[in-house]
């Protein structure tokens, strides 16, 4: 399998305080990876450092890019919605393109096919008709697809969405992962949650970060692992649907 | 009285005062756009604060305070934008730092410049019947430089206003694009003196705009009514000044605001009317 990602004993942090402490993980095409990891445990730190906005201390992240060697062009990233500023005007279209960015430089000006491009995304995430709406005017959900479409509109080989289920309701959540689920047949996806009981249920393998990186190669995670993994958190049950982390050691889905 | 406004023309200082005004509309409504979208209204106060120091040392070693005010304004405005992040004072705390900081240097410098400072409250208050030739020629540059600047760089400045933190991951150049943005702040904030003045300049900056922002939330079309506004605020305001004998500054803010609650009450009436329909359609 072609690798996407090399983190190598990265460490990060902010001023003089380590948050992150060799980090190592790769990521292959296909990979379908869940963070999960206590509050304050550097599970978006992680993301930030791979993206480039939190220098690490020491340390690499190493981008395989099929034309263009180490670039990181080939991330979606879909941040954390918190620090988004609701009045900005500008529009859904815009947003979406936004995306397009890195690849089209600081001079250009875009083309009718890229529009068309940004157009369908809108179409297949169902918010076609919010084209021109203002960002202000959106729901929660409707706003994480539009972030979801500027992620996805330079075609990345890898997806990497930072807690994308904060806002959304529980009816558009299991839509949302059925869509990532769909991708991940054209792409990587890495996938930040506090929600361990759902994201377990459709992703492949679970990284658990608290300061280190433990790699867990299935999606099956009991208890006692968590913990040998120094990962103390909560496991909610949720009912039947979507599962819940086993406690106990189930069938291994490891592929 | 009626004004004649073909005889008004034929006057010198008219005609500067309405090509100041229309320079003015110009940068302001854009810059004001850019201000009000990134929520810098406050450092756009600090900066324009802070420019008045550079008016008092300008009187007291006997050169263009505008040149002084420039130069205060520029450095306190990259200051704010690049110091801030890193010296791990807050922003606001070093805004409100520089913004008085600026104000004693100049009350100072003032003080100690011999003689009274004549046209000290138009630097305060704005004067815009007393725009030179000199000052006109900066404007026209600073105006179309922004025009120009705006047009080509549009998408990046939007982008990276909207959001700064995505625009990294994608290796824009943030941290220039914000600077050259901050000095045109400051550089325009510095030439609307002459019209609104420091107490005053900040309406420029965000009236138009929220009259703009109550019909529409596109940047673009924020921008060009913000102009539009502008211009008609600050015409109307210069008839009135002329018309009444009253401070040209002050009679630009007040038809500004003017402009502004027609607006608010227009969107109003209008939002109110469809509500009304709705309901009508729903019962039937």
């Amino acid at each position: 399998m072609e690798k996407i990602l090399e983190i190598s004993s990265l460490t990060a942090g902010y001023g003089d305080q380590v948050v992150l402490s060799d980090i190592n993980l790769t990521v292959y095409e296909k990979d379908f990876i869940g963070i999960i990891g206590p509050n304050g445990g550097g599970k978006t730190t992680l993301l930030k450092a791979v993206m480039g906005l939190v220098k690490p201390f020491s340390g690499k992240v190493k981008f395989f890019h099929r034309e263009s060697g180490d670039d990181r062009n080939i991330i979606g990233y879909l941040p954390q919605m918190n620090n988004l500023d609701r009045d900005f005007p500008i529009s859904v279209t815009d947003v979406v393109l936004s995306g397009l960015m890195s690849k089209e430089g600081v001079f250009s000006r875009y083309s009718g096919r890229q529009k068309e491009l940004a157009l369908n995304l809108l179409e297949k995430l169902g918010i076609y008709n919010l084209r021109k709406k203002p960002v202000g005017e959106l729901s929660g959900g409707q706003l994480q697809r539009v972030y979801l479409c500027r992620a996805l509109i330079s075609s990345p080989r890898l997806l990497m969405l930072d807690e994308p289920n904060t806002f959304v309701d529980t009816r558009f959540e299991t839509d949302f992962y059925e869509i990532l689920r769909e991708l991940n047949e054209e792409m990587a996806v890495i996938i930040v949650s506090h929600d361990v009981g759902t994201i377990t249920w459709y992703v492949k393998t679970i990284a658990c970060v608290n300061r280190n990186l433990h790699y867990h190669r299935s999606n099956v995670i009991t208890q006692e692992q968590l913990e040998a993994y120094n990962c103390p958190i909560q496991i909610i049950t949720h009912g039947d649907v979507p599962h819940t982390v086993l406690k106990k050691h189930g069938k291994n889905h490891d592929n | 009285m009626i004004i004649n406004l073909a005889e008004l023309l034929q006057y010198r200082f008219f005609t500067n005062a309405l090509l100041a005004a229309t320079l003015t509309s110009i940068a302001c409504g854009i810059i004001g756009t850019y201000i009000v979208s990134r929520r810098i209204v406050f450092i756009s106060g600090g900066i324009t604060h802070a420019s008045f120091g550079g008016i008092g040392i300008g009187y007291y070693y006997g050169f263009s305070p505008i040149l002084g005010a420039a130069l205060f304004a520029v450095l306190s405005a990259l200051g704010i934008e690049m110091i801030s992040k890193r010296s791990g004072v807050r922003e606001d705390s070093l805004i409100g730092i520089l913004w008085s900081f600026g104000m004693a240097t100049g009350i100072i410098f003032i003080f100690m410049s011999p003689g009274y400072a004549p046209d000290l409250m138009g630097y305060l208050f704005g004067n815009i019947m007393t725009v030179s030739d000199g000052i006109l020629i900066v404007m026209a540059i600073l105006s179309t430089i922004i025009v120009l600047f705006f047009i080509i760089f549009y998408k990046p400045i939007l982008f990276i206003a909207f959001d700064q933190e995505y625009a990294k991951t994608h290796n824009y150049p943030v941290l220039l694009m914000n600077s050259v943005l901050i000095t045109l702040v400051a550089l325009t904030i510095v030439m609307s003196i002459k019209v609104a003045g420091i107490i005053l300049v900040l309406s420029l900056l965000t009236l138009p705009q929220t009259t703009a922002n109550t019909f529409s939330k596109d940047f673009r079309t924020i921008m060009i009514w913000s102009v539009i506004f502008a211009f008609t605020g600050s015409f109307t305001g210069l008839l009135i000044s002329f018309e009444m004998n009253i401070p040209s500054g002050a009679s630009i803010i007040f038809s500004l605001i003017l402009i502004f609650l027609v607006f608010k009450v227009l969107y109003w009436a209008i939002t109110r009317m469809r509500v009304i329909k709705q309901l009508k359609k729903n019962k039937l």
